[in-house]
Order: structure tokens, then C-alpha cells, then sequence
């Protein structure tokens, strides 16, 4: 039987803005129920520490429903925690135990600078996009969207790449640090689907260039991306968008 | 001041092809001297700024988060409605049109939805080439499926993740423009207040969430386009940063504020666990395709859902509405499921929440169909609750889910301060009393791709502008000074009580006073409760840290003190509206069958309130609603 409230020791990662050096400082959460999300369990203790005059933890959240992205953390060394294809916002405090310690740290990448304790700045994602993560179609004028059929498989295939959330726990995971598996996931979703064909060469190089452009490592098959994902996404992606990447340098 | 929608002449189904024409267009090469500010990278403002940009306005776009694609459209599960009529089954524009106003309770504006039927086709054409990843079925064509309220398929769905493709679409088409130079990216931005030069929107003030400053930018027209307030519950199913700031800052510049009592409660949501709970998890209606809504019959019965025999079980919605059944609009759903819960059938540990049972579409179609279709949903729950819902019910019940009230715009989609545009949840316009399932993301794309590029083209070409520039004007200067003030205020209360106590006591009190069902004692009491909880925030919060940093703690507190002052603006707009429609039930106006009475007669309006100053009266104003193309009937689903 599980208790239904915890007992835990917390060692969390605090930095100040524009501060060299952080330092893992330690809080006790005290009568956390397990129905708590982890982010319900950082706000009872930023409750306390608001209530004591100190200083709550700055971490980034949003849609508290594992879409947005905007949540992430590394807990005990694992990006989002230890369940699989959940975001630190879905992760329940009934996955622990009472007298647990909990580590939690953010994002370690040179690509994502640390902004404030948990808050890393992602800013390079959307450098990456903007590179290329699109198809070049202006606002009115498409054709009928049932003009072009696109067989089930390949639409479910690109589905499975685009849902990305763009959280960074691939970059987290990565031993190099490498933004691989959420680069291919937009090449592969685009380079699969009929409209995404015409610039896939371009595509493929111009997004691969600013990836490197923005210090991130490369891939060396560790697959720890693919383990930690949220949303699941394969490494088959990252075979897909080596293959779009080489097809368009060698063409 | 009368209030003027601006609704264009001749029949109905000519007046946005007429206007489009009669608007006045900016030259090309003009285009590239007006900068526009949009504020919200959601749906509605990534598809504004987007387009805008595509055109040639150069725009200065915010968000409040660290990415524009994180924006809370993101979070939309099931799907986007489009009268294409590829099912077969009897759609038209006419009848999207009609179902929408009809599911509005008749308190929208007939021209604003019929050009949002209109639209609706062009959206999912371009979205298609966005390369959205929508459903297919084998023959490789889109798929459609039926959606809350509805008796045809005319929903557009990517599994339950249509918000999220649709906006990595939008986001994919702004970033474009961000790599060509017409759009600049402001992220981590909260918009503070609305800079007002000659009467006309000319710039915006934002906190810049990184550093504590506040910064300045000037434009010659500025878009809202901020999302809703349900925030103002405190538990929504709205992200926790989703505020009323930006609009209610308008407000306060002049911007009328339209219908704010109408607020959609939701009908299947996971049930509130404890006091700590952040936020509220909506399951997508279109699991109410499939799902048997039900509660056992007899009141306090404990047993397990498994141990109830279906004898004494009580499907009340397919029993009171034999025709839509399960798929009964939002509004009659919720209320419903508040009703069985009020009678002692509620189920789970707080008797708060009705049971959503797959059982039987499990052993019709197979758990893989059933898994094909609401998977993700399903793992969702699990997530949540710590149940399956493949082998026990779902225990769903409602929550504050969006907000058809926003600020009044006309048909042009420009509020009542000349220059200053509203789009998506943050306008009033399209859902009346009452929304339908798969309209939001109808909505605010059609606003952001289709609709704002004209009208604003109108008014930038038929304006006259004088030089302002953010950095050397006494306007801005002015705006920065209060905000500052306003912000070492908050700091050096040291109260005693968290940002989110208040929250959490504001909440309480409109959820149970002005939230699914009102009456006139309780809504007066909740606005006594609302003026003395204001008056100890301003005396009583503690707020920790300083301006210049980082400070969450310091944005939450701006965001709490307007929903302070915003949930009694509510409270008034409830008062005011003297009969049912829609989400707002008022019990002193119900049918023999407990359903919404509308008073035709004296409430067939629009109500926008027009701010007068710090703890004074706003002024109310009146757009009268004319129907002369659907007849105005009471709704039944029976």
C-alpha cells in the first residue's frame, strides 16, 4: 500500500541571472500528496519558501498538460524524470517514495544557456526552425486540400515525427549534447509529405548548418534522446534526415 | 458613444466579398513603412503576424513564453470544424453558419459567423500545405469526424493533437518571416499597458521577463491577440500563464469590454484531486462520440463502477436528450453533470464527477479502434489519475474551460480605440453565450490568416499618422512611469499571504457564485467578497525578490491584481444580463425542463462596458443583435 502523502528531500540546482556558478541547495517537501504533478510538488515548496522570505525556484512551465514544451528538468539524471514519454508536468509523485532525495537540475547544454536556476534559454530551436523548418506557402491561394490524397501510412508516418514538442530533453539526454533527433523530426515530418518535397534538399542543409552553427554536438548513437523523448520520437528520424542531408549534398 | 459594428450592407452571404472590395488597399511598396505590433504567437496572432509579414508590413511580434510555438492553442485536443462537406452528409456554410449561431444561444453576431463558415474551407486548404499532418483514411483523403454538438462530420483532426499541429503550422510560417527580417521576435515579453497617441493605438509597453525592464515599441496599428481569461478561476483548463493583463489593460485605455459573464465551462475534465491542484486537464469531447456519460441512480452509492449493474445505471443525457444524447452542446452537458452531483450521484472520493464509460464501444468496435482513436487521450488519463480507462470509466467533470466574452471589436475586428485590433479568444465575436466544439481554432485562424490582413489594410490606408517614436514620446514615457510604480508597489507590500492564496480565494468565490449556474444574492455577494479581497491583496501580498531579475513571483502578482478587478467586471456584466443564454445560467431564468429562458426582448444584445476610473461603475453600452436570416428559437437537443 502507498502512503498517500510523501516526505522528500530535495537537492535543486540554483543560479542566479548573469551568476558564473550555481550550487545544488537542499529543501524538504513535506505532505506531498501523490496525486501531485512534480510541478505541484515545486510549487508547495516555492509556497514555503515564499512564506519563509526566501527566494522560490525559478523553473519554466506552462500548459501543465505535456504539449507546450515549456516544462523540463533533469530528475536524478534523467530528463523529465525516470517514466517513459512523460514531460516533468505528467510526472506524478506517486512514481516515488516517501524519504525519497530527488535531484533536479536543468538542461546541461553550451547551446542552451542557463538563464535563472532551472530556466534554460532554448532560443536556438527556433533559430533552427527559422532556418528552414517550413514549407514556403503563403496565406491564401492552396489548392483544395483534398486536390492532393496522401496515403494513410505516410500521413501517420509524418505524424509521428511532428509531434515534437520542442522541450530540448533530446539535447539534455544527449552525451554531445546534440539537437539530432529534434532536427530530423521536422525534416522527416515535411520531407515525407508530398508539399514538403520540393525544398527537402534545401531544407535538410540549411537546418543541418544552423544546428551546428548554434554548438550543439553531433550524433554518436547513444540513443539516450530516443529513451527520454516525451512524445516517443525514433532515432528512425535521425536515419531519415542523414539520408535527406546526403541525398541534397551529393545531388 | 454608440457603438458601431460596422456590419457590411447586402445579403448575408455577399457582405464579406462586398466589403473586401469596397476596403481600401495599401499600395505594395507602402506596405514596407507601416510596422504593426501583434502581441500573442497563439493561432490568432502567429497567423496574423505570419500574413501581415507576408504582405509587406514589417511586425513586432511578443510572446510571454520563451518560444512562440508554446502558446496555449497548442494545447487544443480535438479538432477544427470546416464546411467542406466532404462527408456527404449535408454540411453546407449556410449550416455551419446556422449551427453556430444556434449554439451561440443567438447572442452572436450573424455577419462574424457566417464569414467564419465562409472561411472555414480556406483554412484547412491551407493548412493542408502547411504540411499539417491531419487524419486520412485509406483512400489517402481528408478524414472527418462528428464533434460536440454537431450531427454532421465536418470536423478536421490530427489524433488529439490538432492545437498543437495547427500552431506548429502557424509558428512554422511566422519563423519564415522571422528569417526574412518582416517579423521581429520579442519572446519572454509580457505586454504591460497600450500607449495611446491622438486617440489612436500607437505602441505597447512590455515587461521584458528576463531582465525586470520595461521596454517601449511604437507601431502604427497594435493587434491583441492574448487568448482568454479563464485564469480568472484560478483552476482553468487554461496554462498557467494565460492572463487577462494585456486585454484588461486595453480596457482600462478605452478598449470596451464585451459579454465578460460568458465564460464556457467545460464538460470533460479530469476531477480536481486537492487544494494544491495547479491547473485542470480537459479530455477531448470528442471522446463523448464513444464514451456513455452516466452516474449511478441511486444517490451516495459507493460501489465500484464495475460492481453497478446497468439496471442501476443512469445515462441521463442519453435518457433527457433522446436525439444528440451524449453530444448535447458544452453548456447543457456541464450543467447537467452539476446537476446529478448537486442530487448525491456523484462518484469518485468527492463526489464530484460523473462517470465516461467506453465499455460498450470497446466491445463493439475492438480496444485497437477505440485506442486508434482516442490513444493519446486515454494515455493521458492514466497519466493523471493512475487508472485505465480501457478497463474501468473515465470520472470526468466540468471545468472553466474558454471564454467567448473579450473585448468588443467591430466587424473589421478593431475595437473601439481606432488602431487597436482584437483577435481569437481575446475578441468577443463569433461564439456568443456559448461555443461549439472545434470553432476556437476555426476561429482565431480565420481571424489571423484570412480576415485581418484586409481590414487592417483598411484602416492603415485610410489613417492619417503622425511621427511617434517610442523613445522620445511623453505618451510612452507616462505608461513607463505607472507600470514601475505600480511594480515597486506590489514589492514593498511584504504582506503576508502568497500571490497564490489570493488566486486560489478569488477562484473559489467566482467559480461558486459565477461559474455554471448564478442567481442575483450570490452574485452580489461574490462581489462584496471580490471588492475586500482586492483591498487586502494591496495591503497584504508578499512578494519576494526585486524588479530587475527574473521574478515569477513578481508576474504572477501583476496577473493576480487584474483578475482582481476583472472578476468584478464580470460580476456586473452577470448582473446585468436578466435572463439565461448559453453558459450564462441564471436560475431565476429556466424553462419547466430547466433549460436557459432567453428574454428576446429586452436581452437580444451584446453588452460592453466601458471602464471609468479605479473603483468606479463602468459604463454599460449596448450593440442590439438583429437575426433576420435564422429565426430565433429556443435550443433543444432532445
Amino acid at each position: 500500500m502507498i502512503s498517500k502523502t510523501l516526505n522528500l528531500t530535495l537537492k535543486v540546482w540554483r543560479q542566479k541571472c548573469g551568476e558564473k556558478k550555481g550550487r545544488l541547495e537542499t529543501y524538504q517537501a513535506k505532505n506531498i500528496s501523490v496525486d501531485m504533478s512534480f510541478l505541484e510538488m515545486l510549487d508547495v515548496v516555492n509556497e514555503d519558501l515564499t512564506k519563509n522570505r526566501k527566494e522560490p525556484i525559478a523553473f519554466d512551465h506552462d500548459c501543465r498538460e505535456g504539449i507546450c514544451g515549456m516544462c523540463g528538468a533533469v530528475v536524478n539524471g534523467r530528463a523529465h524524470g525516470q517514466e517513459k514519454e512523460t514531460t516533468l508536468c505528467q510526472l506524478h509523485m506517486r512514481h516515488f517514495s516517501d524519504g525519497d532525495t530527488i535531484v533536479i537540475e536543468p538542461w546541461r547544454s553550451r547551446a542552451f544557456p542557463l538563464v535563472k536556476d532551472l530556466i534554460v534559454d532554448r532560443s536556438a530551436f527556433d533559430e533552427i526552425i527559422a532556418s528552414g523548418g517550413y514549407i514556403s506557402v503563403k496565406t491564401g491561394g492552396a489548392p483544395d486540400a483534398n486536390a492532393l490524397p496522401i496515403a494513410r501510412e505516410v500521413a501517420e508516418t509524418s505524424f509521428k515525427a511532428a509531434a515534437c514538442i520542442g522541450c530540448g530533453a533530446c539535447v539534455a539526454a544527449c552525451p554531445n549534447a546534440s539537437a539530432m533527433l529534434f532536427v530530423s523530426a521536422k525534416i522527416s515530418q515535411l520531407a515525407l509529405l508530398p508539399q514538403g518535397k520540393a525544398e527537402a534538399a534545401k531544407r535538410a542543409q540549411a537546418m543541418v548548418r544552423q544546428m551546428d552553427e548554434c554548438g550543439f554536438g553531433n550524433c554518436s548513437n547513444e540513443t539516450e534522446c530516443e529513451m527520454e523523448c516525451p512524445k516517443g520520437i525514433s532515432i528512425v528520424e535521425i536515419a531519415r534526415m542523414n539520408r535527406e542531408f546526403l541525398k541534397a549534398e551529393f545531388s | 458613444m454608440k457603438l458601431d459594428a460596422k456590419i457590411p450592407e447586402g445579403p448575408l452571404a455577399e457582405k464579406w466579398d462586398n466589403h473586401r472590395f469596397n476596403l481600401k488597399l495599401v499600395n505594395p511598396a507602402n506596405k514596407k513603412k507601416f510596422k504593426i505590433i501583434v502581441v500573442g504567437t497563439g493561432l490568432a496572432g502567429a497567423s496574423a503576424a505570419a500574413t501581415l509579414a507576408e504582405l509587406g508590413y514589417h511586425v513586432d511580434n511578443f510572446c510571454i513564453q520563451d518560444s512562440p510555438r508554446r502558446a496555449h492553442s497548442i494545447a487544443a485536443q480535438g479538432g477544427i470544424n470546416a464546411a467542406k462537406n466532404y462527408a456527404n452528409d449535408g454540411d453546407s456554410v449556410w449550416r455551419l453558419f446556422y449551427d453556430t449561431v444556434k449554439g451561440g444561444d443567438f447572442r452572436a453576431r450573424e455577419a462574424n459567423v457566417y464569414r467564419l463558415a465562409q472561411l472555414s474551407c480556406d483554412i484547412i486548404d491551407h493548412c493542408v500545405a502547411q504540411g499539417i499532418p491531419f487524419a486520412r483514411d485509406y483512400g489517402g483523403f481528408l478524414d472527418n469526424r462528428s464533434f460536440g454538438g454537431a450531427q454532421v462530420s465536418r470536423t478536421f483532426y490530427a489524433k488529439g493533437q490538432t492545437g498543437q499541429q495547427l500552431l506548429l503550422g502557424a509558428y512554422s510560417s511566422l519563423m519564415r518571416q522571422v528569417s526574412t527580417g518582416m517579423v521581429k521576435l520579442f519572446p519572454r515579453r509580457e505586454m504591460m499597458d497600450l500607449v495611446m497617441v491622438d486617440g489612436k493605438a500607437r505602441g505597447i509597453v512590455v515587461r521584458n521577463l528576463i531582465t525586470g525592464e520595461t521596454e517601449t515599441y511604437d507601431a502604427h496599428a497594435v493587434v491583441i491577440a492574448t487568448g482568454g481569461y479563464g485564469n480568472v478561476f484560478n483552476l482553468s483548463t487554461n496554462a498557467m500563464a494565460s492572463n487577462v493583463t494585456a486585454a484588461f489593460r486595453a480596457y482600462k485605455k478605452g478598449a470596451f469590454f464585451a459579454n465578460p459573464c460568458f465564460t464556457q465551462i467545460h464538460p470533460t475534465c479530469i476531477p480536481v484531486h486537492g487544494t494544491f491542484q495547479s491547473k485542470l486537464t480537459l479530455m477531448s469531447e470528442s471522446l463523448r462520440n464513444d464514451g456513455r456519460v452516466w452516474v449511478p441512480k441511486k444517490p451516495g452509492d459507493k460501489r465500484r463502477p464495475m460492481d453497478i449493474p446497468e439496471s442501476e445505471q443512469d445515462y441521463y443525457l442519453e435518457n433527457k436528450y433522446p436525439s444528440f444524447g451524449n453530444l448535447v452542446p458544452r453548456d447543457v452537458a456541464s450543467r447537467n453533470a452539476k446537476e446529478q452531483c448537486d442530487l448525491g450521484k456523484g462518484v469518485g472520493e468527492t463526489g464530484l464527477a460523473v462517470y465516461l464509460d467506453f465499455a460498450d464501444a470497446i466491445k463493439r468496435d475492438g480496444e485497437d479502434v477505440i485506442a486508434g482513436k482516442y490513444g493519446n487521450l486515454f494515455e493521458m488519463y492514466e497519466k493523471i489519475t493512475g487508472e485505465n480507462p480501457y478497463k474501468t470509466p473515465m470520472m470526468i467533470y466540468p471545468a472553466v474551460h474558454y471564454t467567448m466574452g473579450g473585448l468588443w471589436v467591430d466587424y473589421n475586428l478593431m475595437s473601439t480605440i481606432p488602431g487597436l485590433f482584437v483577435l481569437g479568444e481575446a475578441n468577443f465575436s463569433d461564439h456568443g453565450a456559448n461555443r461549439l466544439g472545434a470553432s476556437a481554432l476555426m476561429q482565431g485562424l480565420a481571424d489571423g490568416y484570412f480576415v485581418i490582413p484586409y481590414t487592417i489594410g483598411g484602416y492603415l490606408a485610410e489613417t492619417t499618422f503622425s511621427e511617434v517614436q517610442a523613445s522620445n514620446s511623453p505618451e510612452f514615457k507616462k505608461c513607463v512611469d505607472d507600470i514601475q510604480n505600480k511594480i515597486e508597489k506590489l514589492l514593498s507590500i511584504k504582506g503576508e499571504k502568497t500571490v497564490a492564496e489570493f488566486h486560489r480565494e478569488l477562484g473559489l468565490i467566482l467559480w461558486e457564485h459565477c461559474g455554471m449556474s448564478r442567481n442575483e444574492e450570490g452574485l452580489l455577494k461574490a462581489r462584496t467578497m471580490i471588492q475586500k479581497l482586492r483591498s487586502e491583496f494591496w495591503e497584504n501580498v508578499n512578494v519576494p525578490g526585486i524588479g530587475m531579475d527574473l521574478n515569477q513571483s513578481l508576474e504572477n502578482a501583476g496577473r493576480v491584481a487584474d483578475f482582481l478587478e476583472f472578476g468584478e467586471l464580470m460580476i456586473n456584466d452577470a448582473l446585468a444580463r436578466k435572463e439565461s443564454c448559453g453558459c450564462h445560467f441564471n436560475t431565476a431564468f429556466q424553462t419547466d425542463e430547466n433549460e436557459a429562458r432567453r428574454d428576446d426582448d429586452n436581452y437580444c444584445h451584446v453588452a460592453a462596458w466601458e471602464y471609468t476610473g479605479d473603483e468606479q461603475s463602468p459604463n454599460f453600452h449596448k450593440e442590439s443583435l438583429s437575426f433576420e436570416n435564422v429565426e430565433l428559437s429556443q435550443r433543444s437537443y432532445k
